[in-house]
């Protein structure tokens, strides 16, 4: 091997060896995303992602001054036999008051099943300022057949709540929870599918 | 500061004429038949393998396209099951991005990038065919989806979630094996070809020497090591949620369907980035060479690709802007991405300038160059529009996006990789291409792809949408013109397939330098090149003011 060749030959596996390593380290950043988009949703609140923990009640002073409709929307899902329905539709808050609404869950088949209610705010800009003191959405939810639970939201909105914002729509939608911790790992994707 | 010329080279000694079994390291017989092509490392036959590979996987994409026209030829359910025709259409895209356009680029770039640097062979020879026999692997698999029990693959070849994996039909396992390995083939041969570029150019040739279309394929290979790694890990997450129970991208339990889409298209914009930019180094090669002038501004066009390529990574969200971004995003999104507009009108401006004042003649790869100037350019004009998020809202997911991209895919990327097949052809097989019948495939295709693509833009505006098997009736008659511009165009391209067999057998003798304006190193081997040349390295001698 001519000292050309050797030289070319040391150069080469440096290249490949660079190479691998972003190809390594771009296939790390994929995952990290997911982390990364969720940190940066919730932060910001885009995506109206609420927090999924329970806040406590801040006591500041009611804005009196000011009115803010708050409307709620329930989706029920394909795959869960559930109804979800809300005692009001539409109400009027001030910045600052708790208030509560209730929310009812019924199951129209005869066995138990998991469900969960999955929140979204718009406007996004609205998001961090909905303070969810107690909400069903915190947690997966078993009806037993034929079951009807009635379960309360309190929330609060914040004092800081943007101005320009005067209706806030809170979203819930049902999703079927498989309940993989008991090793039931019922994957009904496909025969999702073709009920559809 | 002397003025930026373009590389102008000469060869001082070229011991280029090494004939096939003399080779120094090509002592043992070589092995005949079929073993031949599975075990061959030699960039030429792996370059020609993956030629023809590309060319039955555009006829069998191709087909597909034809089964989605044959439906919408008019309004009303006819020939297909709405279930079959969304097969149809993901397959058609899925099967020309992955398995015609980026291999025959990667065929075209085992050909010449070592031809083109004074290169033996490619850096790495055995990964190279390892690289070329897993795409068979993959596209066999992925065709035989089709056959498989709920149908192959039916959610759009954006496959979004959770279209391909809460509904996704059970084939889906193996659609994401099969992407797996297709994309392990691109990052091995993008490995490849960045070893080869960077280690192997011949003494004496700097980066700013090297002929564009060298410059944009390692460029586009820094994209692929960059974005296929991503592709390759969103498509795991969906394996997972399909397989494992995560929910990556499922709401129910705390995932987000968004999420795919911007990892996807985080990937996805770069991608039709790597399929454009080896298309800009073609043609490239071929104005000058039929303009009988050098390229006009040589440094500005590799400066121009590198900026495309870096801002292609800032500009994925222009296709999300209905998913309810913020406001500030869709700003930041639509403005960066009519940036973009602005190193490729330097291209444009580039090619233009070339043909200024040029002696300009139309063999058949400067048709197809030319054709790609023009059509391309109406592409970026379409892509502009759709830029304007506001008017997105509206052109969003009609055909006028359709409109838009097979402007830039078909008259782009595949007419320059039509230019350089019969730019090339001379050199690979010592004949020039029957003129005559190349210049009928050429006229046809033009106005084969017109009559298909242009009516799209009127049916888009007008609101028909993507990706569904009936339409309103206002739309029927630019369906049926499309319809027929497409059978037109499928069957012209028969003519394509008949000039390379000729081409193959026999034809006018060509000498080395088979283009009078050819300028670049390939031109200096004899035609057809012989299996192994540039054993050793031709001094690589610069002519012009160095920068
Ligand atoms: C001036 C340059 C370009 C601009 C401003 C541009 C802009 C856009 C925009 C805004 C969209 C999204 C439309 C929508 O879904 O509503 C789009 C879609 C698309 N563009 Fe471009 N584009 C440009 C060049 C290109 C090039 C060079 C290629 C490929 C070679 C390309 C391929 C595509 C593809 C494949 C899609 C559709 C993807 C899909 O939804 O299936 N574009 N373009
Ligand atoms: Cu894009």
């Amino acid at each position: 091997m001519t000292e050309y060749e050797m030289v070319r030959k040391a150069g080469v596996q440096r290249t490949v060896i660079r190479s691998v390593a972003a190809l390594i380290g771009m296939f790390a950043f994929a995952f990290a995303l997911v982390p990364l988009y969720d940190v940066f949703c919730r932060i910001t609140g885009l995506n109206g992602k609420v927090d999924t923990t329970a806040q406590a009640i801040v006591h500041e002073e009611v804005d009196q001054s000011r009115y803010v409709t708050v409307q709620f929307i329930t989706r029920g899902s394909a795959g869960l036999p559930w109804q979800m329905s809300v005692a009001t539709r539409q109400m009027r808050v001030h910045p600052g008051q708790a208030a509560e609404v209730e929310f009812t869950f019924t199951n129209n088949s005869h066995q138990e099943s998991w469900g969960r209610a999955v929140p979204s705010v718009s406007p996004s800009n609205a998001t961090a300022h909905v303070r969810k003191v107690s909400c069903f959405c915190f947690q997966e939810q078993l009806l037993q057949g034929d079951e009807r639970l009635t379960v309360p939201l309190v929330f609060q909105l914040s004092r800081d709540l943007p101005e320009e914002i005067n209706t806030i729509t809170l979203v819930y939608t049902l999703y079927p929870v498989h309940n993989m911790a008991m090793g039931a790992s019922v994957n009904n994707n496909n025969t999702l599918g073709d009920e559809i | 500061m002397a003025p930026k010329l373009p590389p102008q080279h000469s060869l001082q000694q070229s011991s280029t004429a090494v004939a096939g079994g003399q080779s120094h390291h090509e002592h043992h017989a070589q092995p005949k038949g079929i073993m031949r092509w599975l075990l061959t490392t030699n960039h030429k036959e792996i370059g020609s393998l993956y030629l023809i590979f590309s060319l039955v996987m555009f006829f069998i994409g191709g087909i597909f396209a034809l089964v989605v026209r044959a439906e919408l030829f008019q309004p009303g359910l006819q020939l297909v099951e709405p279930e079959f025709f969304n097969q149809m259409t993901t397959m058609h895209g899925l099967i020309m991005v992955f398995a015609a356009v980026m291999p025959a680029f990667t065929g075209l770039a085992n050909w010449m990038i070592p031809l083109q640097i004074g290169a033996p062979d490619m850096a790495l020879p055995r990964l190279n065919n390892f690289s070329f026999w897993l795409l068979p692997v993959a596209f066999i698999l992925l065709l035989s989806t089709l056959l498989m029990p709920g149908g192959g693959p039916n959610f759009g070849w954006t496959f979004y979630a959770p279209l391909s994996t809460t509904y996704a039909p059970p084939s889906t396992t193996f659609f994401i094996l099969a992407l797996h390995i297709a994309g392990i083939s691109s990052i091995l041969g993008a490995i490849n070809i960045i070893a080869t570029i960077l280690n192997m150019r011949a003494p004496g040739m700097r980066m700013m020497d090297m002929p564009l279309f060298v410059w944009t394929w390692l460029i586009t290979a820094f994209l692929l090591i960059a974005v296929m790694p991503v592709l390759a890990g969103v498509i795991t997450m969906m394996l997972m949620d399909i397989n494992f129970g995560t929910s990556f991208f499922d709401a129910a339990g705390g995932g987000d369907p968004v999420l795919f889409q911007h990892l996807f298209w985080f990937f996805g914009h770069p991608e039709v980035y790597i399929m454009i930019l080896p298309a800009f180094g073609i043609v490239s090669a071929i104005i000058p060479t039929f303009a009988r002038k050098r390229l006009f501004g040589y440094a500005s066009m590799v400066y121009a690709t590198a900026a495309i390529a870096l801002l292609s990574f800032l500009v994925w969200a222009h296709h999300m802007f209905v998913v309810g971004l913020p406001l500030t995003a869709e700003l930041f999104f639509m403005y960066s991405t009519m940036l973009i507009a602005v190193p490729t009108g330097v291209k444009v401006f580039n090619w233009v300038t070339t043909l200024f004042r040029g002696s300009i003649s139309f063999e058949p790869p400067m048709l197809f160059a030319l054709a790609f100037v023009v059509l391309f350019t109406i592409g970026g004009f379409s892509g502009l529009m759709l830029a304007i998020a506001p008017a997105d809202f509206q052109y969003h997911d009609t055909y006028f996006v359709v409109a838009h991209f097979h402007y830039v895919l078909v008259p782009g990327a595949i007419f320059a990789i039509m230019a350089g097949v019969y730019y090339w052809l001379p050199k690979w097989t010592g004949h020039y291409p029957h003129e005559r019948l190349a210049q009928c495939h050429f006229w046809c295709s033009v106005v084969g792809v017109n009559l298909t693509f242009f009516p799209m833009h009127f049916a888009g505006l007008a609101g028909m949408p993507r990706r569904i098997p009936d339409y309103a009736l206002q739309f029927a008659d630019f369906n049926m013109l499309s319809s027929i511009g497409a059978f037109f165009f499928g069957v012209s391209q028969l003519i394509f397939v008949l000039v390379v067999v000729l081409c193959v057998k026999g034809g006018k003798k060509a000498p080395a330098k088979a283009w009078e304006g050819a300028e670049d190193l390939e031109w200096s081997v004899p035609s057809p090149a012989p299996l192994h040349t540039f054993e050793t390295p031709p001094v690589f001698h610069r002519t012009h003011p160095s920068e």
